[in-house]
């Protein structure tokens, strides 16, 4: 008798924390997936609260959601009442909601207020095994943990605080490996640009990337929330690294990671889901991290980008389907076809955002500043991405390094990566930005312009008054 | 929550040219400060369709030709970068019923589905013709049809696909999910009693 032998097929993390938290099938074919850790901010929850209350509905599960504010909170001066009376409206409201139904609210007289992707994470809120939440496109970035973090809207938002579940299709999984060695002075921040330029702004669609390889077993947490914030910006809703002794490292102690007996518990379950050796990805895309240099964009989506060495493309040699977007990049840019991207003046330095405004990417820029000078005709704003980030650069002196080379150092919020508080691009301005992204009118001007780089780059940019190769500048 | 059932949308179209449309250019971010979505409608596409002293541009939506369109036409990867809401709620409330494009970012898509903005799909041929025929007559009646997952402009049928979830949501009037979700509490206790980390006692006093 011939024995068939059962094939038994890996599971990818993605696919383990679905079925942990899938409630039931829909009638249309999607899940109901439970989200076990919902955060809230100010600009996308109000509606969802007054549909909540118009509709008569409860909040059952008030200890997973966490709030905070950052989108429209001022970065010099924080007297309150907020000068902008529609800015004011918002925090009152975020605050009237969270009280109303008993919501944990991280607010500025807390000290633990900041962007929603920088909070969760410091706070241990953030955990492997995970589904996560919140009406954002940047949630992908919790996905550094091992959890399944999705962007939603606000009628979802909706959702989780009334059911604590939303309806969702399955996603592919793609695994994305970075192999070998990043060179010296190529960041994390050069290496999700260099995905998304390879793969294209829609690559993801349908996808969640999984990133791994020798680069991510090697990278930081904070470097590994980089790379997965920006996962959107390649269309993939989520993106996640599987959790390992990093990971665990990161978040023995913090306040809400589980403590005493509870720890190891949680340490063996999270274990638990990270994708088997012998799993089956939807789709494997393989980059060799000898090959990723500086790399910043030079149009009006983050895919549009080259090495900080080549020159501009030329829309004149691009296939048809590309050459309308390319020209009309252009002309935003206000760039030359053809030319190096090095050497173009810029005008505004912004450092910071749920990409890049973490406590290593200020320590990182305060190696290289010391003693030298942002370029008199540049304005530098150097933003931490939450008041706990913000209060570590004090006790290191960090903030000092920065004023002392220029920079305006800043109190914590998304500040010029939306430009929904008065840190905005004025005209036409160009702005070096360790932000996200680089669409028309993002930084706050409808014709103001962006270049996304990693934070060296760009304080390499502010100091020289033009984008420049960090590794020359510095002689890294 | 009874919901209508949406099975066509007809009317006339109007063109957002280009690919990779992201929602910053749909809503800008400075008109999301508000507590409400009422009046978003007004201010669509806005920095697209004025400058910036206000005045209007030269844009299909300052057009009066195309003043009443209902359909959308927009091209590949539509409504990428930020989950704003917001988007396709301008969009609603600027009086559209229903979007063509060649593809749709993934939470722009469902964000849509939610307000029930039939979201269809039509090969870049396709909406080369569609776009050109519309922009030549304005008044040019479109019928995007769910049913038959066509869009008819005069007598031509072009084949417009729909997600599968979706469809079955607009047709059978279960596009906003909230209703289904509430029915299954007793199962996501269930679910929910099976996560540690999702134990009340497990978070820490604020």
């Amino acid at each position: 008798m011939l024995l068939i032998p059962v094939l038994r097929m890996g599971k990818t993390l993605f696919q383990k924390v679905w079925d942990a938290h899938a409630v039931r099938d829909l009638a249309n074919g999607q899940t109901q997936l439970l989200i076990g850790t919902h955060l809230i901010h100010e600009v996308t929850s109000p509606q969802a609260f007054a549909m909540i209350r118009e509709l008569g509905l409860k909040v059952p599960y008030p200890h997973r959601t966490f709030a905070t504010v950052d989108h429209i909170v001022p970065t010099d001066r924080r007297t309150v009442p907020f000068e902008d009376p529609l800015a004011e409206a918002m925090i009152k409201e975020l605050r009237a909601n969270c009280d109303q139904f008993g919501i944990r609210y991280f607010d500025i007289p807390s000290g633990k207020q900041g962007i929603v992707h920088v909070v969760g994470p410091e706070q241990g809120i953030t955990q492997p095994g995970t589904t996560i939440a919140c009406g954002d496109s940047h949630t992908s970035t919790h996905g550094a943990f091992g959890a399944i973090a999705f962007g939603i809207g606000t009628s979802q938002v909706r959702d989780v605080l009334a059911t604590q579940t939303i309806a969702i299709g399955r996603l592919k999984v793609r695994r994305i490996n970075v192999n070998g060695r990043l060179r010296p002075g190529t960041y994390a921040k050069d290496v999700i640009l260099h995905i998304i330029r390879k793969l294209g702004v829609n690559g993801g669609n349908g996808y969640a990337y999984e990133y791994g390889g020798e680069v991510f077993d090697n990278f930081t947490m904070e470097e590994r929330m980089t790379v997965c914030n920006m996962s959107i910006e390649g269309g993939a809703r989520a993106g996640y690294v599987n959790p390992d002794a990093t990971t665990y490292a990161y978040l023995k102690g913090r306040p809400y990671s589980p403590a005493a007996e509870e720890w190891n518990q949680a340490v063996a379950r999270w274990t638990t889901f990270a994708s088997d050796p012998d799993t089956e990805y939807d789709d494997v895309v393989t980059f060799h991290a000898d090959e990723i240099e500086p790399t910043v964009t030079w149009g009006i989506n983050p895919g549009q980008a080259v090495f900080i060495s080549e020159s501009l493309p030329d829309p004149k040699t691009a296939n048809t389907e590309e050459r309308d977007s390319l020209v009309e990049a252009f002309d935003h840019m206000k760039l030359v076809p053809g030319q190096p991207i090095k050497g173009t003046p810029i005008q505004v330095a912004f450092l910071g955002s749920c990409t890049n405004g973490r406590l290593s990417d200020f320590q990182e820029v305060a190696k290289f500043i010391q003693g030298r000078h942002v370029a008199p005709n540049v304005k530098a704003i150097a933003v931490p991405g939450s008041q706990a980030v913000g209060a570590v650069c004090k006790e290191l002196g960090i903030d000092r390094i920065f004023s002392d080379a220029g920079f305006e150092w800043r109190e914590a919020g998304c500040s010029m990566c939306l430009a929904m508080n008065p840190d905005k691009l004025v005209g036409d301005q160009l702005c070096a930005s360790s932000s996200n992204r680089n669409f028309k009118g993002r930084q706050g001007s409808p014709t103001g312009r962006t270049i996304l780089m990693s934070p060296v780059m760009v304080a390499a940019a502010a100091i020289a008054g033009q984008v420049t190769d960090a590794r020359e500048l510095f002689n890294a | 929550m009874p919901l209508p059932k949406i099975s066509t949308v007809a009317g006339t179209g109007v063109v957002i040219a280009g690919d990779d449309v992201d929602t910053d250019r749909i809503i800008p971010a400075r008109y999301m400060k508000c507590v409400t979505f009422d009046g978003l409608g007004e201010f669509l596409f806005y920095d697209v369709r004025f400058d910036e002293n206000g005045r209007p541009k030269a844009h299909p939506l300052n057009d009066p030709q195309h003043h009443g369109a209902t359909i959308l036409i927009a091209g590949r990867n539509f409504g990428c970068g930020s989950s704003r809401e917001h988007a396709p709620q301008a969009i609603y409330r600027y009086g559209f019923r229903a979007i063509v494009a060649e593809s749709f970012a993934e939470i722009f898509f469902g964000n849509a589905i939610t307000l029930g903005i039939p979201c269809v799909t039509a090969s870049r041929t396709d909406l080369a013709k569609i776009r050109h025929a519309v922009t030549a007559n304005p008044k040019a009646k479109l019928t995007v049809d769910l049913v038959q997952q066509t869009v008819e402009l005069a007598s031509e049928v072009f084949t417009a696909s729909v997600r599968g979830s979706a469809r079955d949501a607009l047709l059978t009037g279960r596009w906003d999910a909230i209703g289904d979700l509430l029915d299954a509490q007793d199962l996501v206790q269930k679910r929910a009693a099976d996560l540690p980390y999702m134990r009340p006692n497990l978070v820490p006093a604020p």
